[in-house]
Order: structure tokens, then C-alpha cells, then sequence
């Protein structure tokens, strides 16, 4: 399973993921911009958790934009419906309701995902189609050289996955242009991944250049990074591990990741201290200078060994 | 009986607490509904009795033989997912939707719909009764579905077996498979977090969870990690009518207990923790019988 999508931005992007959610993902996320914000280096933190977007709780950003996302969705003419039924044959996702006897019919916008397998099913030309907004991607100033861009869906739709591509495309621009160029060439793009391992997931995984897999010590976290490695194999992408809440638990993840090869890029001690600063809300990074120097050294080493941004595929 | 347990994002502790609850229960028909992450049997270890394929949607595949490379297929998809892969028309797996329209306007009928038939639902039994639970495979569609099939194996295994509670272990999220997930359960308990985004994740769920009907509860997992916030939650809930069913503390036995394959119950079971879920428990079931549907919830906007 690999990835074709058109590039056409400069960006580097890391996606931060974990299978299920409360490993540190966020947490991990939401330091990492902020010590490659202070060090001036432009980064974009895309939040692709359109279902629960929270990453701007932590920054407290100047709003720059706010874009709706549509969506297009059938509307059937019953005037001119014959009921023939052949558009809901054709409707993959169940969406179209017909009842031929008391002539109704019409789409179920929670289900529909707006391919147009209807109106091209359609002969007697009863369907058009219009433009239902889905969701908004906001995009916030946090430094002159640092933005957030949020994706966030409206509930009742079946999948956010075309917010969230439009959310990472945004990101890839969000930055402010350097005279001379369009867009910041080899920017940071950071994508806060979605929780699980559905459509949404691997969607967000496909458009990154590389993937931090963020887990924790017990064989829940072990079983979670299983799985995600699976995933992140067939699609070919590089990945490395950060481990959560080192020292509690046991051994299992750094036995596992130790007999694959495959690179542990941090640990980060578990501390009550921490727990308490981050259900407050709070930036670990900014009294814990040593966490935030490990972060920059750890982009570093990411962008040094897989490369500057615009690379043609 | 049927009790599910959810909690919006995850890392709430929410499958701790069903397994600590599992455990209470003996007898229990034990539903992991979490099926994109499951979790629970890797604690319990279940004996697979019976395994089921589960269609997660379909993909399209091009038949390279067939292909004359027209590109109609490209016009027409509206996911990016039909690409040009040195001058063949190819398909992104990772875009592919499963729409099948590319397989309708295709000339040569060169493209086909396969189903993704990686997907299993396990059901077996364990140490306390029997227990349901899937793997979604990645990138798989239709987790709302599998959860509701998760839920109708669970109540088939419930008579068969005559087992009285069902206990299910509910998806993250506000989407269609929490939907799937507390559909006409009696009870439904939300594990929150003190914090700004366990309050936020709060008030959507109970958004979602409103119009059910069941009665609610709510647990304040890892209260004492952050007083103030937790004080917010609580008044939060007193004013939108749902009821606390406890509070639970920080402690690293529970991470301790799952450490060692263990519920919080089975490896300390007179640790604090532990006698505050079994008076949890008490308070849910007894209300729950008493005043069964006059428990409606209503939801207020934050202070
Ligand atoms: S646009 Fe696609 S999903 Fe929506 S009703 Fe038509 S065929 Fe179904
Ligand atoms: S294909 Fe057109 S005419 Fe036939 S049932 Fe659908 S909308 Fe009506």
C-alpha cells in the first residue's frame, strides 16, 4: 500500500501517531513544536484529529483564517425521478432512501460520501448535486514563523478523511512565504495523527515523510505498536519510536524493538510531575530545558537522514 | 444488563475500568467494542472459540491486461486515488474510498471491487465468562458495523450461555461507532480525566449520548492530578444533571496491575483503587434498577 497523492509544497512532514489514543501522541506533539518554535526553525502543526481537535488548547495563537471544507452531496428532483432505483444500486455506501410507492427519495447526508456514483447512475437526469460544508480548517499564528492549522469536523458525516487532506495541503502553505518563493522551502509540517487504525489513520500516515510512533511501556502500548508497525510497512514508510512513561511497566516494547531493529528515538521518563503539568495544560518543554534540547536533536536527526522537504516520488 | 463504557479520547483508563468491572461480574459476556485498538484480551487471554471474517468495505484492483490507459476512470474519481504510475493507470490504496465508480465507467471493465477481508471477530471464553472482541485490519472501513456485530454476537452468547450482564468496552470518538456502541444499553459510564480536553471530550460525548436515553454516569478517573479541574468537571455534571458514580486517584498499581496481565481487582484487590471501583459498581447497578428511564440526562453549556 503506498501513497501517489500530488506534492506540489516544500514541506518535510512528520506524523506523530499511536494507535490508540493516550499514549503521549499530543503530548509529544505539542512539545515538539513549541522547541522548534523557539529555536526559530518554521514549523506548521497540523492537528488531523477532526473529530476532537485539541492541539490549540495549548498555544495560545492569534486566529489568522478560517476555511470551510465542502463536500459535494446529491439532491434528487422528484419531479423528475422515475424510480428507477438504478442510483441506489450504484450508491456503495447505502445512502440513497427510496420509497417508489409514496414517490420519496433522497440522500442520507450522514451517509454519503459524496463520490457521484449517483448522478453518473442517473438517465433521467433527476439528481444534481450541491455543496454541503463537512467541517472548517482554522489556522492560527503562534510566531512570525509558526502556525497551527486545526482541522475540525462537523458531527453527522461518515468520514473526515477529505478535511483532513485539505487540512495537511493547507499546512504545506501555511507558513509565511520567504520573498522570492512561494512557499518556505523544506519547512517542518507536523500531523498530529488521528487515534486508531482506520481510514482516517491511514490517510494522515500516507502524506508524511516519516512517522513517530509514540508508545508506552505495557502490553497494551506493545500490542498497539505491533500494529501500527504492520501498517506502516505494507505502505513502505519510515518510522522510528518514542516511548512514553519510561521506567513504569515493563521491558516488552524495548525487547521488541531491539530484536527488529528498529529505532527507540527517545525515551521520556515518567514523572508525577509531568502528569500534573500536562493535565494542567501545560507545555512540559518550557521548565524542562533538557526535554526541549532532545526534541531538536531528534527533528534534527529525522531531517538530516531523510532529507530536506521537495523530493519528487 | 447491558453496561457500556466510554470516554471519548482515549488514555482515560476506560478499558482498566471495564476490565476491573469485568472482574466484579461473575459471569460476564465481555464485548470489546473498541475494535480498531482492542485491548482486553491481551489481559484475559480468551480461548478462541470461533473466529469470523468481517467485510470492511471494498477497494478497487485494475486488471493491467485489460487497462487501454483511456484515464476515464481518473476523471471521475473524486478521492485522488486514480494515479498515472509511469504512463499505467494505477490505484492509491490509501485514497481508494470503495465507491466502485471507476469500476462502472471503465469501458474495459478493467476495474474490479474486491472486498478488504482482513478484518476477524473472535468470540471464546475466559476467566470470567465469555468474550467478544475484534481486529479491525488498517485503513479498513466500516468500524460502526463491526462494533453492532461485536454487540449481537455478545447478546446471542448472553442467552445461549444465560448469562445476565453484558459488559462493553466502548470505541474513542463521538462518531458512528460509539453510536453502534450504546444503542439501547441500560447504562452508559463515561471515564473522564481532569483536564481541559477530558472536560471538552465530556461535553461532546454527552452531546452524543443525549437522545439515547439510558442512564448515565460518570467517572472522574485521576482526580487528585489536578483538584481544580476536577472540581470544574464535577460541578459541570451537577449542572447538566448526570450523576458522579465516583472518583477514582492516581495510582501506579493499576498500570502495574495491566503490566502483569491482571485487572486492578485481580492483582490488588484491597488496594484503594479497587474498593472504590466495587463501590462504583454498587452505586450504578443499584440506581439503575431502582429508577431505570427517569434518569434523563440534559446538557448545559460550560461554565
Ligand atoms: S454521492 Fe455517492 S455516496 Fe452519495 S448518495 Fe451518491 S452514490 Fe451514494
Ligand atoms: S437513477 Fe435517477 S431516475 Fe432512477 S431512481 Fe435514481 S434518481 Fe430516480
Amino acid at each position: 500500500m503506498t501513497t501517489h497523492a500530488a506534492r506540489n509544497d516544500l514541506a518535510f512532514r512528520i506524523a506523530i501517531a499511536s494507535g490508540k489514543g493516550g499514549t503521549g501522541k499530543t503530548f509529544v506533539a505539542t512539545n515538539l513544536f513549541y522547541s522548534l518554535l523557539k529555536q526559530n526553525i518554521p514549523v506548521t502543526l497540523a492537528d488531523c484529529d477532526a473529530e476532537g481537535p485539541n492541539d490549540a488548547i495549548f498555544f495560545p495563537g492569534r486566529p489568522v483564517r478560517s476555511l470551510p471544507v465542502t463536500r459535494r452531496t446529491p439532491v434528487i428532483d422528484e419531479r423528475i425521478c422515475t424510480f428507477c432505483g438504478k442510483c441506489r444500486q450504484f450508491c456503495s455506501f447505502h445512502a440513497i432512501f427510496m420509497l417508489p410507492v409514496s414517490r420519496v427519495i433522497r440522500c442520507m447526508d450522514e451517509l454519503c460520501h459524496g463520490c457521484g456514483a449517483c448522478l453518473y447512475a442517473c438517465d433521467a437526469g433527476a439528481i444534481s448535486e450541491k455543496e454541503v460544508q463537512m467541517g472548517e480548517l482554522n489556522v492560527f499564528s503562534v510566531t512570525r514563523t509558526a502556525r497551527i492549522v486545526e482541522s475540525r469536523m462537523q458531527p453527522g458525516f461518515p468520514s473526515p478523511v477529505t478535511l483532513i487532506k485539505a487540512a495537511i495541503r493547507e499546512a504545506g502553505h501555511a507558513n509565511t512565504p520567504l520573498p522570492g518563493h512561494s512557499v518556505l522551502p523544506g519547512h517542518t509540517v507536523l500531523l498530529d495523527a488521528p487515534p486508531g487504525i482506520g481510514c482516517p489513520f491511514v490517510q494522515t500516515v500516507s502524506l508524511a515523510d516519516y512517522v513517530i510512533l509514540v508508545t508506552e511501556p505495557t502490553p497494551f502500548g506493545l500490542s498497539d505498536l505491533k500494529q501500527s508497525v504492520e501498517c506502516l510497512q505494507t505502505m513502505e514508510k519510515p518510522f522510528g519510536v518514542v516511548l512514553n512513561r519510561a521506567g513504569t511497566g515493563n521491558d516488552g516494547v524495548n525487547e521488541y524493538l531491539d530484536k527488529e531493529g528498529f529505532p527507540l528515538l527517545m525515551e521520556i521518563p515518567f514523572e508525577r510531575e509531568i502528569a500534573f503539568n500536562y493535565a494542567r495544560g501545560r507545555l512540559v518543554c518550557k521548565s524542562w530545558p533538557g526535554f526541549q534540547h532532545a526534541l531538536v536533536k531528534m527533528h534534527e536527526l529525522i531531517r538530516r537522514t531523510y532529507g530536506n522537504g521537495h523530493h519528487q516520488r | 444488563m447491558e453496561t457500556a463504557i466510554i470516554s471519548g479520547k482515549g488514555g482515560t483508563g476506560k478499558s482498566c475500568i471495564a476490565a476491573a468491572f469485568a472482574s466484579l461480574l461473575n459471569p460476564v459476556v465481555l464485548a470489546d467494542c473498541d475494535v480498531e485498538t482492542a485491548n482486553l484480551f491481551l489481559l484475559f487471554d480468551p480461548l478462541p472459540e470461533e473466529t469470523q471474517v468481517f467485510i470492511g468495505g471494498r477497494s478497487a484492483h485494475i486488471d493491467g491486461t485489460l487497462c487501454t490507459n483511456c484515464g476515464l476512470c481518473m476523471e471521475y474519481c473524486r478521492y485522488d486515488a486514480v494515479y498515472l504510475s509511469d504512463g499505467q493507470v494505477a490505484i492509491d490504496e490509501a485514497n481508494c474510498e470503495g465507491c466502485g465508480l471507476c469500476s462502472r465507467v471503465c469501458p474495459r471493465q478493467a476495474i474490479a471491487m474486491v472486498d478488504n477481508d482482513k478484518s476477524r471477530l473472535y468470540s471464546g471464553s475466559f476467566r470470567h465468562g465469555q468474550m467478544i472482541y475484534a481486529r479491525l485490519a488498517p485503513g479498513e472501513d466500516n468500524s460502526g458495523k463491526l462494533v453492532g456485530l461485536v454487540r449481537e454476537k455478545a447478546s446471542a452468547l448472553a442467552l445461549d450461555k444465560q448469562i445476565e450482564d453484558i459488559l462493553i468496552d466502548g470505541p474513542p470518538g463521538i462518531g458512528c461507532p460509539v453510536m453502534s456502541a450504546i444503542t439501547g444499553v441500560d447504562r452508559v459510564v463515561i471515564v473522564t480525566e481532569p483536564s481541559m480536553s477530558g472536560l471538552l471530550d465530556l461535553q461532546r460525548l454527552l452531546e452524543v449520548v443525549n437522545g439515547f436515553g439510558p442512564s448515565t454516569w460518570v467517572i472522574l478517573n485521576k482526580h487528585d492530578l489536578h483538584p481544580a479541574m476536577a472540581r470544574r468537571i464535577e460541578s459541570f455534571c451537577r449542572k447538566s444533571g448526570i450523576a458522579i458514580a465516583g472518583k477514582l486517584p492516581f495510582d501506579p498499581l493499576v498500570p502495574e496491575a495491566m503490566v502483569h496481565c491482571k485487572s486492578i481487582i485481580e492483582w490488588a484487590p484491597h488496594s484503594g483503587v479497587a474498593r472504590e471501583l466495587k463501590k462504583i459498581w454498587n452505586t450504578i447497578t443499584n440506581q439503575t434498577d431502582n429508577n431505570l428511564w427517569k434518569h434523563k440526562t440534559r446538557v448545559s453549556t460550560p461554565d
